[in-house]
């Protein structure tokens, strides 16, 4: 993008779309308040910080220059704190921030719409999710179409991601040209590669489309339901080709959550990335207690994109960062 | 050696892939909801023009191609590389015919020219956006004749065709656009 001194006061979204976003959330606002799913803040600069070695955190300092914590990339932790105190469903409308994520669908810091259910399990959340999306959009006939992870790369790709060996997704990779001999990646990231570059954009072309039951080794905070071949109980809705939200049925073992952050802090380690201290408030919670739940992130500005019918994130920001 | 993160990566950056330079046309950040990100780039090989999309790891890091785009002045071909001159410091380089290309077809001596240096090397030759020529060869086009479009071939001083509109004769001067290599208009003397 182009910045023009003598423009660049000006919003990046039309006031049409900046419209749409504040009907957006009244929507969203009334649609919870009928279901009885109050709403919540939670502090957005926090001591702790995501292990995730794929989010990288802002870093916050004091004016006198010492360090003082975190931005969040997402307000997972504490709002589970607050259902482990008793909260009941809740939802939470606020801004994340996560470093180095820029690009047409990804703005650095961005609107997110989080809620849990207790009681639920992610195949119900699912349901609710595909309500939100169709008052979001107003398109009430939106169809639902939800394919297992495995289906989907075993249908596309004829390759099953549980056991599929690193050469054979290299080699699929190459031959759609979108992977170079150079190229390394560990198991996850060569089916990371093979979603994003060769499965996405067909995904949610004629209505909404859910992946779940993803491999255990991208369970991040998800249940992992022992099956013959456990899966995770986690979900990623697509339309468009565009990825809208990402919800669990929540992780309720807390030493199951701290044997995860660990391996997330060796991976860290390995990669040279900061080690942010681990959030030991939510491990407590969970130690106290957190109901049998499920959980899911959908990202606003994305919806607003696709209720708009804008191609680029900064068309539905009232400043991108560049202009901030 | 410098280098660039992809997360500097942006349309017009140039960089070293297999031992070639590069320019970045286009630069898209991809990333699943969660794990991997990548940078889905477009990028143009500044030696042979070809465009390929490559895929890099966010957060790698990519050598800096030493390339840089410089105006400088045609002074004449010696019947094997091209002669240019930096009109501030006078210094002179010579240009071999992969660099100068197409450009070779408009440009005349004192034209000024874009030449991308790499490593100080001359890479590449753009001509002026506009240039004017004189017709040394067309038919005289014989006035309410309409075949061939309307128009008919004129070369150039410089060698290069180019269709002119009828009217146009041998001897005139006419302006060209270079990039889509069109005539525009007749120039008077």
């Amino acid at each position: 993008m182009t910045i023009s001194a003598a423009t660049d006061w000006q919003p990046s979204a039309t006031l049409v779309r900046l419209r749409a976003r504040a009907a957006l959330l009244a929507r969203l606002r009334q649609f919870f308040a009928e279901r009885d799913v109050w709403e919540v803040e939670t502090p957005l600069l926090s001591a702790a910080a995501v292990t995730d070695p794929a989010l990288a955190s802002f870093t916050v300092h004091r004016a006198s220059g010492g360090h003082c914590g975190y931005l969040h990339t997402s307000p997972e932790f504490p709002m589970k704190r607050l259902l482990a105190a008793g909260s009941g469903a809740i939802y939470q409308i606020c801004k994340v921030f996560r470093d180095d994520e820029r690009g047409r669908r990804h703005h650095p810091e961005f609107s997110l719409l989080e809620w849990y259910r207790p009681g639920w399990d992610y195949r119900q959340l699912m349901d609710e999710v595909a309500a939100v999306v169709r008052l979001a959009l107003e398109q009430p006939a939106l169809t639902v179409e939800k394919i297992s992870y495995r289906e989907l790369f075993w249908e596309r790709l004829a390759l099953d991601p549980w056991t599929a060996s690193v050469d054979q997704m290299r080699a699929i990779a190459q031959t759609a040209g979108v992977a170079t001999a150079q190229l390394e990646l560990d198991h996850d990231g060569w089916l990371d590669l093979l979603l994003t570059h060769c499965l996405e954009t067909d995904l949610g072309r004629n209505g909404m489309t859910f992946i779940c039951d993803y491999p255990p080794s991208q369970a991040a905070l998800a249940r992992i339901r022992p099956d013959a071949v456990p899966v995770a109980e986690r979900f990623e809705l697509y339309l468009q080709g565009i990825e809208l939200a990402n919800g669990f049925t929540e992780l309720g073992d807390a030493g199951e959550q701290r044997a995860r952050f660990e391996a997330d802090l060796a991976e860290r380690h390995a990669q040279q990335l900061p080690l942010p201290p681990v959030d030991a408030h939510f491990l407590a919670a969970l130690a106290a207690g957190l109901p049998n739940c499920a959980g899911v992130a959908l990202g606003l500005d994305r919806l607003l994109m696709l209720a708009t019918s804008a191609t680029d994130i900064d068309a539905v920001l009232a400043f991108p960062i560049e202009r901030a | 050696m410098a280098f660039y993160s992809t997360s500097e990566f942006k349309g017009g950056l140039k960089i070293m892939l297999d031992g070639d330079p590069y320019n970045i046309v286009e630069n898209e950040f991809v990333k699943p909801g969660k794990g991997q990100a990548f940078n889905r780039v477009r990028v143009r090989n500044l030696k042979t023009g070809r465009t390929v999309e490559k895929t890099f790891k966010s957060g790698d890091t990519v050598e800096a191609a030493d390339v840089h785009d410089t105006d400088m002045q045609y002074l004449y071909n010696d019947g094997e590389e091209w002669h240019f001159m930096d009109p501030e410091s006078f210094e002179q380089m010579t240009a071999n015919a992969p660099a100068v290309g197409e450009a070779a077809k408009w440009i005349k001596d004192n034209d000024m020219c874009r030449v991308t240096l790499w490593n100080g090397v001359p890479l590449a030759v753009d001509p002026p956006n506009f240039v004017v020529l004189r017709i040394v060869e067309t038919d005289p086009g014989l006035k309410g004749d309409t075949s061939g479009g309307g128009g008919k071939p004129a070369t150039l001083e410089t060698g290069a065709v180019v269709r002119v509109p009828l009217f146009v004769q041998t001897d005139e001067l006419i302006k060209v656009d270079t990039r889509i290599g069109e005539y525009v208009s007749r120039i008077k003397e």
